[in-house]
């Protein structure tokens, strides 16, 4: 069982860090429940590994705590805390069986060896190496070597959780998908809590029940996958989630909404005054091209665009238009009439957020 | 300029690895050369290049038979999959040193290293090392330096395959916003079809040595001769399905069955493989006449604002392609609507017979 | 994927194969030459086919040393290879006492063979060397010069001091080489040290202790300066190892017949034990 709780959890490479540019991770409050299917998400640099070497012991914390369910491990090596690792690049040990393999955790803690038998046999058996077993583990494919080390850690009773670390990158494209779907089982098979860090969101979201998307040093949104793309708490959310990512404009605010040129969005005096509270200029409205209506005819309620490009992806088009001085994308469906060089959109209400200071703002008990 | 291939072919120690390729490469256009792994693209490039001589056929440039002509002595530049700057010299050098082998004045060397630094957003960079630099960043360089030196033929070799996702969504738009202001023709090979699509201009789909079709990148993918380029220009893969025709159904491995409709009327009684557009398969019907299909959900991959959903039942495994988010659990038991009117049919040699009408585009 | 267009690259290679012609088949015939004939002087000479080889291999002087020979070689290998290992295993990973390391380590490598020879002799004499003298202080009776155990003690010793900082430097890059990633996934399998070392750490080593063992062995075989000039070769004949032998028998007495049957004998047997070792453990590492 392990529910992990990370407490006011802040690290810095630096000895006397000044701000915030020299924390690796910045300081965060964050609770991985026990048997959750969770993954890290994030650009190379964002910080994701550092946490996941805090997690896993390899590294101390700078500042705050580490809790595996209620027990501060800070300063626990990763033999002592009830963990099992996947790596990038799969680790085996060459000169031993895939049998031999599996079995090593257990021998290495001195479990009798029909107990090893039975398991060791029961952990194949889910994996589907039961073919395998007698074959030396050098010789296997990258996807079977995955296997391999994953099985490791499904052998131990001990082990609560399952740390993995971009774990397929060395898999052939085709197979990837079979070992997802062979992840998802084990996650529902077994009474685990699974961490999967990457920077591939389509990993992300396919493996995880909650993506943690970390942004430097922090976590700026832990939601389902379908909460980071209809309600992005945070505009690298937006950006980085979504393939084109959301468009963002920046407006001011007015005594009855926002304002952009000449275009005024109304918003809820609720909402002005709590961004009035905050007091900042930095405000932006964000709409994924999903979610921007484009009309087949000119229409009072539509903004008159030029259309810069339009791309063919084959099922769908992604046009380009200048939206005054934003560049902006839209989703156009298959059947979709296709604009020339005059659009007319329009952005359903429901689909547009409000960013202040890049955070979401939402009204307050709506 | 123009590029052709006339009947090249070749084989290395008794194993052919090109087999009669027939291609021409319009003046201006921007190619991309699709297909697996050892499908051979590099080969094509380096055939292309002067790099490798073909066994057999010839290559025309503007008309003129190239095809010993070793590789220095054509005007072309190369850009690899791996990062290759010299380590040594600054991001500047590296751009200039195309231009400095062609022993160009230094005023004229300035201009252009600046003009396609600009335009490769690296100016900031150019007192640089390359190892100082992100891996996008020592891709644009290494772009620049091919595109300084003003080549007839840029080969591309997967450039961004090592780049993550955000980036190449970036550089691929920037390179053909490049080459739509360029008179080169430019080749870009990519195992990927939606790099494919979202590059445009012309595309060629190799597999294994071979041509299958070559044209505007729309008409391959929404004409493909055959069943292979089908298969090979779609990502997810085109779900392809056995089917008998009669005179009045169609019938789907003995279960589901259909009337012949208007847009399949022409074909004759017999067995076909349909053809089925991941994107094409819904959640909820869109057509009075789509298929109520019973599944089971293998998996659903997420990629953020799409959805790849892998489903079966007895008779066949099938991928939806959705937009947006769809949630669903291993196993879990749901309906999709397959479609009858926008099916392509082949016959069991693989030639197409028939693609559905589009409404939009080509 | 680069493949040869034509055949004039061949031409390139010319050069080369000239070279290794003069350098190495050339003089090699030569010593067949006259491994088969009997030379008087520079006019007069017989053919006497394999009698010279036949009346080597009886020699028993030539037994023993030959046997000598394997004895030394196996010791130093016994001694070096583990001693090397353990060595690279206790070197700092990173920072500048890596570095330092790696210079202390690597100096006796630095040092010509006779130097070395050299250094030892004065090392070990009783009156001015710190050994010799330290040993004779503390009432050990001490002598290269007159006792065959303390003289062959001595040249092993020797041997280990100057080569098994090879076997270090190769083993270090060896372990250097091993992605970190192996380590914490042997953490977290809770493996032991000794686990460690077993299953991740020499496994991975076992290509360069390939290449080390192989050199080693052939060096240690032709093994000449350092001990002609610590020893020269005594008590009597005790440390007289196989290339002091030839050569005595080429330049000191001038019997090139014998000397050349002989030297091919020691080249056969160099190259049949290392292809032996190098085939077997090959073989181990494919096995299934």
């Amino acid at each position: 069982m392990a529910q992990i709780t990370l407490k006011a959890l802040a690290h810095s490479y630096e000895r006397n860090p000044q701000s915030n540019g020299d924390y690796a991770i910045r300081r965060m409050d964050h609770v991985w429940e026990q048997g959750g299917a969770y993954a890290l998400l994030g650009p190379s640099g964002c910080g994701k590994s550092t946490l996941l070497n805090i997690i896993s012991g390899l590294l101390e914390p700078s500042d705050g705590e580490i809790l595996f369910d209620g027990v501060k491990v800070n300063s626990l090596p990763p033999e002592e805390r009830n963990i099992a690792q996947v790596f990038q690049f799969p680790v085996i040990y060459d000169t031993m069986t895939v049998f031999d393999n599996l079995a090593f955790p257990l021998r290495n803690m001195k479990v009798p060896e029909h107990k090893i038998q039975s398991k060791v046999h029961e952990v194949a058996d889910i994996l589907e190496l039961t073919p395998l077993l007698k074959r030396k583990a050098k010789n296997l494919t990258a996807d079977e070597k995955q296997k391999v080390s994953m099985g490791r850690g499904l052998v131990r009773d001990d082990v609560s959780a399952i740390l993995f670390d971009e774990p397929l990158t060395v898999i052939d494209p085709q197979l990837k998908w079979k070992l997802r779907r062979k992840l998802k089982q084990i996650h529902e098979q077994f009474n685990l809590t699974m961490i999967y860090v990457t920077h591939d969101q389509l990993e992300a979201a396919t493996f995880a029940d909650k993506i943690a998307v970390m942004y430097e040093g922090q976590v700026v949104q832990f939601g389902s996958p379908h909460e980071l793309f209809e309600n992005p708490s945070h505009t690298f959310v937006g950006y980085f989630i979504g393939s084109p990512g959301m468009n963002f404009f920046e407006v001011t605010t007015s005594d009855s909404g926002f304002r952009y040129h000449d275009i005024e969005f109304p918003a809820s005096r609720k909402l002005l005054q709590q961004i009035d509270d905050i007091g900042t200029d930095n405000i932006k409205l964000g709409i994924r091209p999903e979610f921007v209506h484009v009309w087949d005819n000119k229409n009072s309620e539509a903004f008159e665009v030029d259309v810069i490009d339009i791309e063919d992806l084959g099922t769908y088009h992604i046009m380009s238009f200048q939206f005054k001085d934003t560049v902006m994308k839209a989703r156009l469906h298959e059947d979709q009439k296709i604009p020339t060089s005059k659009a007319w959109i329009s952005f359903p209400e429901q689909w547009v957020k409000v960013y202040v200071n890049e955070f979401l703002v939402e009204v307050e008990g709506d | 300029m123009s590029l052709i291939l006339e009947n090249v072919s070749k084989s290395v120690d008794g194993q052919s690895w090109i087999t009669d390729v027939n291609m021409t490469l319009e003046p201006g256009s921007f190619n991309v050369l699709l297909g697996r792994t050892l499908a051979g693209k590099t080969t094509i490039m380096r055939l292309m290049a002067g790099l490798e001589r073909p066994t057999s056929g010839r290559i025309l440039m503007n008309g003129v038979d190239v095809t010993g002509v070793p590789v220095r002595q054509r005007n072309l530049s190369m850009v690899y999959q791996q990062f290759i700057n010299y380590p040594n010299l600054t991001v500047y050098e590296n751009i200039a040193s195309p231009l400095r082998l062609a022993k160009m004045p230094k005023k004229v060397i300035d201009e252009r290293v600046h003009a396609t630094a600009d335009m490769l957003r690296i100016t900031p960079l150019l007192k640089r090392f390359p190892t100082e630099l992100s891996g996008g960043q020592q891709q644009r360089t290494a772009m620049a330096r091919a595109l300084v030196k003003d080549a007839e033929l840029i080969l591309f070799d997967e450039p961004l395959v090592n780049l993550d996702y955000k980036l190449r969504e970036e550089l691929r738009a920037e390179l053909r916003e490049l080459f739509r202001q360029r008179n080169c023709i430019g080749v870009y090979a990519t195992t990927e079809p939606n790099e494919a699509l979202a590059l445009g201009g012309h595309t060629a789909v190799l597999h294994e040595g071979r041509l299958l079709q070559h044209g505007r990148t729309p008409e391959v993918y929404h004409r493909p001769r055959t069943i292979e380029t089908a298969e090979m220009f779609s990502e997810p893969p085109m779900n392809i399905v056995k089917a008998k025709v009669t005179d009045t159904e169609v019938t789907f491995d003995e279960t589901v069955h259909f009337q012949l409709n208007a847009d399949l009327r022409m074909l004759e009684p017999g067995q076909y493989n349909f053809g089925v557009r991941p994107s094409h398969i819904g959640l909820v019907p869109h057509a009075d006449d789509d298929l109520e299909l019973p599944v089971t959900v293998d998996l659903a991959e997420i990629s953020g604002s799409e959805t790849f959903l892998h489903v079966r039942n007895e008779y066949m495994n099938l991928v939806l392609h959705l937009s947006g988010v769809h949630e669903y659990d291993v196993d879990q038991k749901i309906t999709v609507y397959f479609p009858t009117h926008k099916l392509y049919a082949f016959d069991l040699a693989g030639q197409i017979i028939h693609a559905p009408h589009r409404l939009t585009g080509v | 994927m680069i493949k040869t267009e034509n055949n004039k690259a061949w031409f390139l290679v010319l050069p080369v194969f000239a070279l290794v012609a003069f350098s190495a088949i050339i003089p090699l015939m030569t010593v067949v030459n006259y491994s088969v004939q009997d030379v008087f002087d520079a006019h007069t000479r017989y053919f006497v086919g394999t009698e010279w080889f036949t009346k080597m291999l009886n020699d028993p002087a030539l037994q023993s040393a030959l046997l000598k020979q394997f004895g030394f070689s196996f010791t130093i290998l016994l001694i070096e290879v583990p001693l090397g290992i353990g060595i690279a295993l206790l070197m700092p990973k990173r920072g500048w006492s890596a570095s330092l390391c790696l210079v202390l380590v690597s100096l006796p490598l630095l040092i010509p063979l006779n130097v070395v020879g050299t250094i030892w002799q004065i090392f070990t004499r009783g009156d001015i060397g710190l050994m010799g003298w330290t040993l004779r202080e503390m009432g050990v009776s001490y002598n290269i010069s007159r006792n065959a155990v303390d003289a062959w003690a001595t040249i092993i010793l020797m041997d280990v001091w100057h080569w098994t900082p090879l076997i270090a430097l190769l083993c270090y890059s060896g372990l250097r080489a091993i992605p970190e990633a192996y380590y914490q996934a042997a953490r977290i399998d809770r493996a032991s040290r000794w686990a460690v070392f077993r299953h991740i750490q020499l496994p991975k080593l076992t290509n360069v202790l390939i290449i080390g063992v192989l050199l080693r062995f052939m060096d240690s075989f032709m093994i000449y300066a350092e001990p002609f000039v610590l020893t020269g070769g005594g008590p009597g004949s005790s440390t007289t190892f196989l290339s002091q032998w030839l050569t005595t028998m080429a330049v000191g007495q001038f019997d090139l017949g014998p000397a050349a049957a002989f030297s091919l004998i020691y080249f056969l047997i160099i190259l049949a034990v290392s292809w032996v070792f190098y085939t077997a453990i090959m073989n181990s590492q494919k096995e299934k």
